[in-house]
């Protein structure tokens, strides 16, 4: 179970000061059709690029808010991660895309008829945004505008 | 600050008309940021889908994710664990 007691001693500090970002009011956007028949996206926040995307910055302050367009018959084993956050193993993520970008469990599911179709292009973000003004004013907006105008009509999001 | 990051992220999705699931790692966090949609994994940071390698249990989770999509809701927002106790 993540923790943040497993964090190290400045990183609890912080967050334990920290001014989480309270989403109100919640928005709801309920399914519109079975998933069975829906186009389907992922977004991730574990900083993956493609070789010859630009990397995420680990410099910027208040951290990164751009993202990277996966395209949705990307070989998982080719990206890169770019994650610079030291708070967690990266290891597995490293090791398995798919535990925080599960494309090839998407295709499986659309194989199987479970959900419709994979969407032609998937996200990632690099988490690790402690100002996310920008996140939110301009770069989620668009993301979303991307998405929406591709007909995505549900999403899956995985943080690490 | 991941689980922070998606949650937003997935606001903004749901504000379009997208209906989403976030992957939640603490739930203090999702209590507080409050995604319209989010499952909560039991599971350590840098590991939303549990074990590296092991396409079964990613199954699973991506199952209880989808689930929460098509459930009826009494949210949002809409704040369920795995694995599912109902």
């Amino acid at each position: 179970m993540a923790t943040l007691a497993e964090l190290n001693l400045p990183t609890r500090l912080f967050l334990q000061a920290y001014p989480w970002r309270r989403i109100d009011p919640v928005p709801w956007a309920p399914l519109r059709r079975p998933l069975a028949e829906s186009r389907f996206a992922l977004v991730t926040s574990a900083g993956f690029v493609l070789p010859g995307q630009e990397r995420f910055s680990a410099e910027l302050r208040g951290g990164d808010v751009s993202f990277r367009e996966i395209p949705a018959d990307a070989d998982l084993s080719s990206l890169v991660e770019t994650h610079r956050s030291q708070s967690f193993d990266h290891t597995g993520i490293r090791s398995d895309p798919n535990l925080a970008l599960p494309l090839d469990r998407c295709r499986e599911l659309v194989a199987a008829g479970r959900i419709g179709e994979l969407n032609h292009r998937h996200l990632s973000f690099m988490g690790s945004i402690t100002a996310p003004g920008r996140l939110v004013r301009d770069t989620a907006p668009e993301a979303a505008r991307r998405l929406a105008g591709d007909g995505v009509e549900a999403a899956l999001l995985v943080p690490v | 600050m991941c689980s922070q990051t998606v949650g937003l992220v997935a606001a903004e999705l749901e504000r379009q008309g997208i209906a989403t699931v976030a992957v939640q790692l603490l739930r203090e966090v999702a209590e507080r940021v409050r995604p319209p949609r989010a499952l909560w994994v039991p599971f350590p940071h840098g590991y939303p889908l549990d074990r590296p390698g092991d396409p079964e249990r990613q199954h699973e989770v991506i199952a209880a994710a989808l689930r929460l999509l098509e459930e009826p809701a009494a949210g949002p927002p809409v704040l369920a664990e795995y694995p599912r106790t109902s």
